[in-house]
């Protein structure tokens, strides 16, 4: 029996080996959310350094997003991760650095390229050490339909007034769906919807910080207009919305079936490649004209190291690279709607990422109000705030309750000022 | 017989007892128990001022203790009941009937339809969640146009998007995935029911549907036990279906968080929620105890009723 | 069997009618998912319910599909993975219930419970310290590691559903075996295993699930791709392509494909298996 046994696991060692590579370069494997960029990586970046690099290969290991904590972290916990990590901005990489699982990289060469705000999301909160190199922040704002608008006659709109007198010329219009937006997968609702219009209305760091000290809480009204106003998108998102998953919201727009999307920059490269009419982007209306503008300009995406990775000096010569403004030119050109963190600017060819990045100019930038410190809690806030955006949106809670909902889930764990 | 219990020859160590248990012993010991144990350990630590500390009960306390956490906690056990009892109500009399109609003698095409009927049971989640969700979409319009068919285009709503219908919908996913379980176990154990026993009744009369009810069903009583039992440790584990379909946040507003979406959360955390390793054991911890009451149900108070032929 | 009162037209006919009615809801998403695959993009969203006209036929996306992964080799890890996994399963399984359900043993109801408790707590709770294990042992990134867990996770199933099934064999058979001098290994594979053939059956299949579909250890413990099963494959698939649906539905329609020729050769032995089992 023991011989039947050891010859199926035999024979199941063999058919398994026989298909791993054994080479003599130290190979780095990266781990990552971003399966999207499978491709980009494959074609353009892993070449573009083991040329300049010999000796050290890359490979590119990405997991589906919504797997990606989970398993990284299980992995981490048993040794088994790659040697650099792809690093979600502030309290979950921040965790990993607690846990000693990154390396802290504050004196790596390359982070001279970074300010101190493109590396708050990856630094601890004493800004002392910095624990990823920082590749790429996302910014919201609102995709639309150029055809549609010249059809319609719309011009972009600048103030929340003419963003819902836009809205209803559209839906008297009837060819198109207002808004593609749907609540189904939660985080949209969040992050499309509340954070992309939110920052006006709590007046970007400002509101931010005075949420974190508690010299404000998510009862008042800057915090609660949001969802007022969100709950006024209902009538003009599609039909049965509230199933309307993000790649329904993707498709709908771009098949042109929808005028105006919420977005993030990072759809860019999809959309541009997928839609078959111009389009234009503006950012979140402000509430009344001549108003200071806010726009959330939020660090997405960094890479750190292992701490258990066997390779720490081949490790670091790659971070060092991706710190490089010649990473930066190929990321932000091979991505666009991932705008480099580098401080040496990057010039981009495509429209619509200008676009994007010129509102940098005018606008006042500022960082997902969930994302530092008010997340580390049990209710999560920022999980939390998805459920309530769908909520409003959906009608099962006001505004009132969602913001005295969140508050009250806050306050079970966070105590301000400490 | 006394001869023979008394000679010493004849009562040796039975060694073959022994071989017959050691591999399934050592494989389930090492991959599955101990690992398991090491989890179930957690649940009495938790982490106090970086280092791990034993704690007692106190994990227990904050599960059931704090509002928060009991407030998921028992939002996620009444929907998982729920699960549960659509699968009981549902799934298995349909799995029953099905494999009752495809046992009927000389029936054309059985391989057909069982293979057609077995077929969702096949597919991954993935494939099931993604199918299932374009259907209901009412984007894409399938269900919509579907039930515009048989004029009931008005019932439609986005089900698997509100809160009271999105469990239900879910649960219906599943029945329809999983029938193929309940079918092919009943079915063999129709088949497996003696052509004489069959003849004896048809001897007395006794056919159709009361042959079923009087012969049948009372022969393939533990099969119908085990199937129930099946359904139950499975639905108490369910986890990927619902996490596929509506997310590990089980959306809309936790209506289709049961313990294995809240477990998972916990655990191994989403998105910024980072995982708790310890309050994930406790409500492992917690989820094994209520499958081993119903499991222990099952074995003591049903199963040794149960009776039993040898044919 | 011909002078059965109960084989009339009119009933065969309902049954049909249910049975086709069944089938019909059965097949209908995997039906859906084929036909869209072979449409453009724009036909899939205005027409979905439309099977593919020369006006809408399309290959882009299996074109996408088969150029972007390597499916193919995917889909033999996961045959491997499974088939050994079943194997290990049934022996093992099937040797533990036979010593539960004939043999008399101090222990023998504690052995029972304890190999029962795997069936209630899912194996992922201890996934942190089977990684670790397995990295201690080196199986990370092979397939031994999977097969290593889809053997534990099975067997407790098994015997369940097996020593149900040993209990009904009966003892007289045994007994004559044993007087006829056959030694407990023989009773057991010649005597006790050909009776239990379709509950094997049953278990095969009930053990080839949950290891085919499985998401959660390929991902942990051999997501590399040399190693990656069908379903990780699709899965990443599917995050990467998600508004291509010409690529997902192609995608899918593959992923089908295989686990439905599995299951027709695995059906021939496990139906033979229960009419074995019945006429015996």
């Amino acid at each position: 029996m023991t011989r039947f046994l050891k010859g199926m696991l035999f024979a199941s060692t063999v058919l398994a080996s026989a298909g791993a590579v054994h080479a003599a370069d130290v190979t780095l494997t990266i781990e990552s959310w971003r399966n999207d960029d499978l491709a980009i990586w494959q074609e353009k970046l892993i070449p573009a350094f083991e040329k300049a690099n010999p000796g050290i290969k890359l490979k590119f290991s990405p997991t589906a997003p919504t797997e990606y904590n989970a398993s990284l972290n299980a992995k981490l916990d048993a040794g088994s991760a790659g040697d650099i990590i792809t690093c979600r901005p502030f309290d979950a990489s921040l965790e990993l650095f607690n846990k000693k699982q990154l390396v802290d990289l504050t004196s790596l060469s390359g982070m001279a390229n970074f300010s101190p705000v493109a590396k708050a999301a990856w630094s601890t909160d004493d800004g002392k050490s910095t624990f990823c190199v920082p590749m790429a922040s996302v910014i919201h704002g609102f995709i639309y339909n150029k055809d549609a608008f010249d059809k319609l006659g719309i011009s972009v709109p600048k103030t929340n007034e003419e963003f819902f007198a836009a809205l209803d010329k559209i839906k008297k219009d009837g060819n198109y769906i207002p808004l593609a937006m749907g609540t189904k997968d939660l985080w949209e609702a969040a992050t499309m919807g509340y954070q992309n219009i939110g920052p006006n209305y709590w007046k970007g760091e400002d509101g931010r910080k005075a949420l974190i000290e508690g010299k404000e809480k998510l009862t008042d009204p800057e915090w609660v207009k949001p969802y007022e106003e969100l709950a006024k998108w209902k009538p003009y998102l599609g039909d049965g919305f509230e199933a309307q998953t993000y790649s329904d919201s993707q498709n709908l727009f771009t098949l042109g079936r929808a005028a105006i999307y919420p977005a993030g920059s990072w759809e860019i490269a999809l959309f541009t490649s997928q839609a078959q009419f111009k389009m234009g982007a503006f950012p979140p209306p402000v509430l009344k004209a001549g108003d200071t503008g806010y726009i959330s300009d939020h660090p997405d995406i960094g890479v750190g190291l292992n701490a258990k990775s066997t390779h720490q000096e081949e490790a670091k010569k790659f971070l060092t690279w991706v710190a490089s403004p010649e990473f930066a030119n190929i990321y932000a050109n091979a991505l666009p709607g991932f705008f480099s963190l580098n401080s040496t600017p990057v010039k981009m060819s495509d429209p619509l990422a200008q676009e994007f990045v010129s509102w940098r100019a005018s606008f006042k930038p500022t960082v997902r109000s969930t994302y530092q410190i008010l997340s580390r809690g049990k209710p999560n806030l920022e999980n939390e705030t998805w459920v309530e955006s769908a909520n409003v949106i959906n009608g099962t809670d006001t505004p009132k309750v969602a913001g005295e909902k969140l508050q009250k889930g806050l306050d079970g764990w966070y105590k301000p000022g400490k | 017989m006394t001869d023979i219990d008394t000679a010493p020859i004849k009562r040796p160590i039975r060694w073959h007892i022994g071989v017959f248990l050691a591999p399934a012993f050592v494989v389930y010991t090492a991959i599955m128990i101990l690992p398991l144990i090491e989890t179930l350990r957690l649940s009495f630590y938790n982490t106090v001022d970086g280092a791990s500390t034993f704690v007692g009960l106190a994990n227990y306390q904050v599960l059931f203790g704090e509002q928060r956490w009991s407030h998921d906690f028992w939002n996620a056990l009444v929907n998982n009941l729920i699960f549960f009892v659509i699968h009981m109500c549902v799934q298995n009399p349909i799995g029953i009937a099905l494999a009752a109609l495809l046992s009927v003698p000389k029936l054309r095409f059985v391989a057909f339809y069982r293979t057609a009927i077995f077929l969702p049971t096949l597919l991954s989640f993935v494939i099931v969640g993604f199918i299932w969700k374009l259907i209901l979409s009412p984007i894409w319009g399938v269900a919509p146009w579907l039930m515009s068919l048989v004029g009931a285009k008005w019932m439609f709503a986005p089900w698997l998007g509100q809160s009271g219908p999105a469990l239900i919908a879910v649960s219906l996913i599943s029945n329809w995935q999983y029938i193929g379980i309940p079918m092919m176990l009943i079915y063999a154990a129709l088949l497996s029911i003696p052509e004489e026993v069959i003849e004896a009744a048809e001897m007395d009369g006794i056919t159709g549907w009361s042959q079923f009810w009087k012969i049948k069903l009372p022969l393939i009583l533990p099969a119908i036990g085990i199937i129930s039992i099946l359904t139950f440790v499975g639905n108490f584990n369910a986890f990927d279906l619902v996490y596929t379909v509506q997310g590990a946040l089980a959306g809309p507003d936790m209506s289709t968080d049961i313990l294995g979406t809240l477990l998972y959360r916990t655990f191994f955390g989403f998105q910024l929620q980072l995982g708790d390793r310890s309050m994930g054991a406790t409500i492992a911890t917690v989820m094994f105890l209520i499958i081993l009451a119903g499991v222990s149900f099952y074995l003591f108070a049903i199963q040794r009723r149960m009776r039993r032929y040898q044919f | 069997m011909s002078n059965r009162a109960r084989t009339s037209p009119i009933r065969i006919g309902l049954v049909h009618l249910a049975l086709s009615a069944y089938t019909l809801i059965a097949l209908f998403p995997v039906f859906l998912t084929v036909i869209n695959s072979f449409k453009d993009r724009n036909a899939i969203f205005r027409s979905p319910m439309q099977v593919p006209l020369p006006s809408t036929f399309s290959l882009v996306g299996y074109k996408t599909v088969l150029g972007q992964a390597d499916f193919l080799h995917y889909f033999q890890n996961s045959f491997v993975v499974t088939i050994v996994s079943i194997a290990l399963v049934l022996l093992f399984g099937a040797m533990a219930a036979f010593a539960l359900s004939e043999y008399r043993f101090r222990g023998n109801a504690l052995m029972g419970l304890y190999m029962a408790i795997g069936i209630m707590i899912p194996i992922r709770l201890g996934t942190v310290a089977i990684l670790q294990g397995m990295v201690a042992s080196g199986l990370v990134n092979t397939l031994t590691a999977l097969i290593l867990v889809y053997t534990a996770q099975g067997i407790p199933l098994a015997i369940f559903i097996l020593s149900e099934f040993m209990r009904s064999v009966s003892d007289d058979l045994k007994n004559a075996g044993r007087i006829d001098g056959l030694s407990e290994y023989a009773i057991f594979f010649r005597l006790v295993l050909p009776l239990v053939r379709p509950a094997m059956a049953t278990v095969a299949v009930f053990t080839m699930i949950p290891i085919w579909n499985d998401l959660w250890f390929p991902l942990i413990l051999a997501p590399s791709e040399e190693t990656k099963t069908v379903t990780l494959g699709s899965q990443i698939f599917i995050g990467q392509f998600v508004t291509n649906w010409n690529a997902v539905l192609a995608a899918l329609s593959l992923a089908i494909l295989p686990i439905l020729v599995l299951y027709v050769i695995f059906a021939r032995q496990l139906i033979r298996g229960i009419t074995a089992g019945a006429v015996k």
